[in-house]
């Protein structure tokens, strides 16, 4: 009797087990490319420039308690949230603008250099960047303390990492293009990052005055959208000509 | 006897914090604040320095500690029962409660390693009262009361053996809190806690106006906390009405009483404090505690249907001492 009862759950666990699934592969076969679209000269380059401006008054930055671990206590220097990052002309930082539509066909040049997340004072920084699909990230633990670095992306593999010790690196890519994967610390509730992940290399992310700026953009229609945390996003349409600049403007609204 | 019913307390009491930890996990979103499992940060879990316990790793790897308490603790009762228990069936009950508390071990170390999919975390969760329901029965069993039949006379066995309503209500109402616990297991790892954001009402009518899945689900646990305090009023009711001599079923009705009105409140504030991590945590342990209560007075209800201490029983005990 007891023999059949632990074989049942023995069955059972196995059955959950493979029904969950793998957790942090990422073995599925890449989706056949699509035929290249013809290359482009690039003295004919366009650019997309702009900004984007916060209409209304953001709710107050707040203070994060970090309480919770002494060492963050000690090592932030900055303990504000950073949902709005607006400067002075009412510009709106960490907005992830990028080239939505009108690239499709078109492969670009395998991104060679790697793009650094810190933990930093119980912080991220970048908290809002992008990278190219393939594209490393070195994830990095500047911190005396010990955080993990969870990715909780849709289309691409979870995964979920410990970074006990200061100093720690490991890199990570990211297999499909996803707008965006975020990041968080399961240690440290506060900590949240953000990341684009695109085929090409046609995108920028807002600093504080709100600005932008998408260059070496070859001729032609494109969607382009703007996101930002809380405020979701904007798409507008636009074109550029032949080394030609266009200028896009969004107003995100709050209140 | 005496002190295998006292340590049988001491685990129940065990588990009821291993709950309440469980709780404080996924009250606080520290389920993965320990990506690794069975080690923690490359750590064997044991040695994880304390230094380290901070953040949501405190409320995660904490539960980890507690758990391995009750783990030990639960092979410490089975080696006591195989050493003392006359009674197979109780015997065979502690490796069951030691087979249910591995295979919770592996399905938290699994729920972990796969980022929380809801159906292992539903299942760790329903394994936990599972647990807790088999080791409140084990202190049952192994108590002075239920050895001594709860001192009752003749008349009065034949009396609650005659009460086909208490014994129906007294497996009923386990059974509906114990659908009513996985429910809300399924609410809380689903992220459908605040699907519905106001109280009593739903969205400002007694039905929702739109639906789905999560909605689904939480308004399924108030209908479950309706039907629940129902039935509690209805058993709890029956018994101090009927059953108003009995003890050993008064005191477990108006206990029974008490924490479904305490369960119900913290399930509303729950609610209107968005998710406060106390009171969310509350609930979970209440939620144990109700299924508790339930069992113990379903088993005092059904105890002319165990059997004593066989005379062959205690005859091999005494070989064994001897």
């Amino acid at each position: 009797m007891q023999h059949r009862t632990l074989w049942t759950l023995a069955t059972l666990l196995v059955f959950a087990t493979a029904a969950c699934g793998g957790g942090g592969g990422s073995d599925a076969p890449a989706a056949p490319a699509a035929p290249a679209a013809p290359a482009f000269d690039p003295a004919t380059a366009g650019s997309v420039m702009g900004s984007i401006t916060l209409e209304g008054t953001p709710p107050p930055a707040e203070t994060i308690r970090m309480n919770s671990d002494p060492a963050c206590v000690e090592l932030a220097s900055d303990t504000e949230t950073e949902y709005y990052v607006v400067g002075g002309s009412g510009g709106l930082g960490n907005v992830f603008v990028y080239v939505k539509e009108g690239l499709e066909g078109r492969t670009f040049p395998a991104a060679t250099d790697s793009v650094m997340l810190d933990q930093q004072g119980c912080r991220y920084t970048p908290h809002v960047f992008g990278v190219r699909v393939g594209q490393t990230i070195t994830i990095r633990n500047s911190d005396a303390t010990l955080h993990n670095i969870h990715a909780t992306p849709l289309e691409n593999a979870e995964f979920n990492m410990g970074q006990p010790i200061q100093g720690m690196e490991f890199e990570r890519t990211f297999d499909s293009p996803e707008v965006m994967v975020p990041f968080k610390c399961d240690v440290h509730g506060w900590m949240n990052a953000y990341v684009g992940v695109l085929e090409h290399p046609y995108f920028a992310v807002t600093g504080a005055d709100g600005g932008f700026d998408i260059s070496n953009l070859p001729p032609g229609d494109y969607v382009v959208e703007a996101w930002h945390e809380e405020l979701g996003t904007q798409t507008q349409n636009v074109t550029v000509g032949e080394g030609g600049t266009a200028e896009l403007s969004f107003t995100f609204s709050v209140g | 006897m005496y002190w295998l019913h006292r340590y049988n307390r001491l685990l129940a009491a065990a588990t009821l914090v291993l709950i309440t930890a469980g709780g404080l996990v996924t009250s606080t979103g520290s389920g993965l604040a320990v990506p690794d499992w069975p080690n923690t940060y490359g750590y064997f879990m044991f040695a994880f320095p304390w230094s380290g316990m901070v953040g949501g790793i405190l409320y995660e790897h904490g539960h980890r500690l507690i758990a391995s308490v009750v783990g030990l603790l639960t092979i410490g009762l089975v080696a006591w029962l195989a050493a003392s228990e006359p009674r197979r069936w109780v015997r065979r009950l502690g490796w069951i409660a030691l087979a249910a508390v591995v295979v919770q071990g592996l399905l938290g170390g699994i729920t972990v390693l796969y980022f929380l999919p809801p159906p292992v975390s539903i299942s760790h969760a329903g394994l936990a009262q599972v647990f807790f329901a088999l080791v409140v029965s084990l202190a049952i069993f192994t108590s002075a009361g239920w050895l001594a039949r709860y001192y009752r006379t003749a008349d009065g066995e034949r009396r609650i053996a005659a009460d086909g309503i208490l014994r129906a209500l007294a497996v009923a109402l386990p059974a509906a809190i114990y659908v009513q616990i996985l429910i809300g297991a399924a609410m809380r790892h689903t992220g459908a806690g605040l699907a519905i954001p106001d109280f009593p009402l739903a969205f400002g009518r007694l039905i929702p106006p739109i639906w789905d899945a999560g909605i689904a689900i939480h308004f399924a646990h108030r209908v479950g906390a309706l039907i629940v305090t129902l039935a509690v009023l209805a058993t709890a009711g029956h018994v101090l009405y009927h059953h108003g001599s009995r003890r050993e079923l008064v005191g477990p009705a108006w206990l029974l009483i008490a924490v479904v009105l305490a369960q119900v409140t913290l399930g509303a504030l729950t609610v209107l404090s968005a998710r406060d991590v106390t009171i969310n945590t509350a609930h979970v342990a209440t939620g144990a505690v109700l299924l508790a209560t339930a069992i113990v007075l379903g088993l005092r209800a059904h105890r002319d249907r165990f059997p004593d201490i066989t005379p062959v029983g205690a005859a091999a005990r005494e070989r064994a001492q001897a």
